[in-house]
């Protein structure tokens, strides 16, 4: 099969052109590390300087506030455990919500077994995080809210501002999963009160095992990695240069495309929600309609199982993901999608589909049509379709 | 991930489909995990299996799965039909992954359901065969990862 259509840019994306190509002399031409003191590593060091500054105005931060890292993952462990850590005296409480990334779940259950209490809280059926709720969570020893700005999953972007506004009120620390969000839409971390925020190169077109964490001036957190001095003490090892040029890079090209992508972007995922709930019956929109990141599309197909459709797109050159448990690994299905209220059977039937700045209509026809031939194809082989239509005499 | 006799009868799965009047009829596993498995069988007064349908709502190993086990028992009897095995489903398809065991199990459970279901009807006792489970995941533990 030649044909490709790449529709799981919510995984990672294709690094540009551009951006491999200005990383490309960080590896054999100036490759000095830029802790070194002779003139041919300031080359390298230059370089890091320059990437930061452009990170930095992409989320309107100073650019000493910007810290490199591994990844989202790391930037997410970070945050977490050393904001635990340092604010301990405070308090042990941390708020976050059931649909966060499992670097944040999986790390507040770290740090729940070692003495931290983390209140998960609901969220509606778009995947909306309930202010009111929010607010009646708050202790006296609440010392965090760590609520992610858009789901990877089903798209929904919180109401980030208004987290930011009670966190704010209530003195206390607040961090921001933008890892899908980051060069997305737009973020001001001033306007919206974001203490901390996680993002990741490999999501907007950037190279991969490069990312961020921005950390406001004058919170106390502490180095997450320890050695060297690099990254102002707060986070040894020598700088992943080509990564750091590469996320600079697709940085400073997505930010300059941000508002042409958007509109079309949103343009193209709304014709193709739109030809697929009125084409596919027994079909539902995960996340919410308008306030979701503008490449996301998640469905839930009725009496089919995600694997399956998987398979079937791949053999037709179709890149998609599931939240099925089959995808998981274990026996249930997304917590996202259970989270939402989904029951299970539906749950497993869900089709994440994202779109990229060069996906095409011609790329979307062609995967409806498809969706529309496989579901059909998968239902016939149903027995939970079967049981529907003769309970409802079709 | 698959074995190419695992995409070949996920793609072109045999015998999908019900039989009217079958003789027996089992379904197995639960929407909630992800999979159900629903055999018909279509057995003569030799207690020979003339046909088998199945329906599946599953990943491709219970698919193919499914329709291997169709295969593999139509035209034995019914004793030997319960000699078909999870693990004689999985070698005619070439091995599964290891997450994918339990649909071979499921498929070999099927059978049974199906079995015991058309014995209930002729009111026969078929030798070695037990009642089959509602869920075959209840034998299953869940793996629980350490941090």
């Amino acid at each position: 099969m030649d044909k490709k259509i790449y529709l799981d840019n919510a995984a990672t994306t294709q690094t540009r052109v551009e951006v491999v190509e200005a990383m490309l002399p960080y590896f054999n031409e100036k490759y000095g590390n830029p802790s070194s003191v002779y003139e041919f590593a300031s080359q390298s060091k230059k370089a890091v300087t320059e990437a930061r500054d452009t990170i930095a105005k992409a989320i309107n931060a100073a650019s000493n506030e910007i810290y490199f890292t591994g990844g989202g993952s790391e930037s997410d462990n970070w945050a977490l455990k050393c904001t635990a850590e340092a604010y301990k005296e405070k308090g042990n409480h941390i708020i976050t919500s059931k649909i966060e990334h499992h670097a944040i779940l999986h790390t507040c259950e770290y740090l729940e077994k070692n003495g931290f209490e983390v209140t998960y809280l609901d969220v509606d059926e778009n995947g909306s995080v309930n202010l009111e709720q929010l607010k009646a969570s708050i202790r006296p020893t609440t010392i965090l809210i760590s609520i992610m700005f858009a789901n990877n999953e089903i798209g929904t972007i919180q109401p980030i501002k208004e987290i930011g506004e009670i966190a704010k009120a209530n003195g206390i620390l607040f961090h921001t999963d933008a890892v899908q969000a980051f060069a997305q839409v737009e973020i001001d971390v001033n306007e919206l009160n974001i203490d901390m925020l996680s993002a990741s190169g490999h999501k907007i077109n950037g190279p991969k095992g490069i990312g961020f964490l921005y950390i406001r001036t004058g919170l106390k957190l502490r180095s997450f990695i320890h050695g060297g001095a690099q990254e102002r003490r707060r986070r040894a090892g020598t700088e992943n240069v080509p990564g750091i040029v590469g996320f600079g890079k697709a940085t400073e090209i997505a930010m300059a495309t941000l508002k042409e992508r958007q509109e079309s972007e949103i343009a193209l995922r709304d014709y193709a929600i739109d030809r697929v709930l009125a084409e596919v019956p027994y079909t539902r929109l995960n996340g919410d309609r308008r306030k979701r990141l503008p490449n996301n599309m998640n469905f839930s197909f009725q009496f089919i199982e995600g694997e399956s459709l998987l398979i079937m797109l791949d053999m037709q050159g179709i890149c998609g993901s599931s939240g099925s448990a089959c995808t998981s690994g274990s026996l249930d299905p997304s917590h996202v999608l259970l989270a939402i209220g989904l029951p299970h059977e539906i749950a497993h039937g869900s089709l994440r589909l994202t779109l990229s700045h060069d996906t095409t209509k011609e790329d979307i026809d062609y995967t409806i049509e498809k969706v529309k031939e496989i579901v059909a194809k998968l239902r016939e082989m149903s027995p939970l379709y079967e049981d529907f239509m003769k309970k409802h005499n079709r | 991930m698959y074995s190419e006799k695992v995409m070949d009868h996920f793609q072109h799965p045999r015998n999908v489909g019900e039989l009217e009047n079958a003789s027996g009829v089992g379904t197995v596993g639960n929407a909630k995990c992800g999979d159900i498995m629903r055999m018909y069988l279509d057995i003569d007064e030799n207690q020979v299996i003339r046909d088998c349908k199945f329906k599946t709502f599953g990943c491709g190993a219970a698919v193919a799965t499914s329709s291997m086990a169709t295969e593999l028992v139509k035209g034995l009897t019914v004793q030997e039909a319960l000699k078909v095995t999870n693990k004689a489903v999985m070698d005619a398809l070439d091995g599964l992954p290891p997450v994918k065991v339990h649909c071979s199990l499921l498929a070999e459970q099927a059978i049974h359901a199906a079995l015991w279901d058309y014995a209930e009807k002729h009111g026969i006792k078929i030798e070695g065969l037990t009642k089959p489970k509602n869920d075959i995941h209840e034998d299953e533990e869940e793996v629980v990862e350490e941090y």
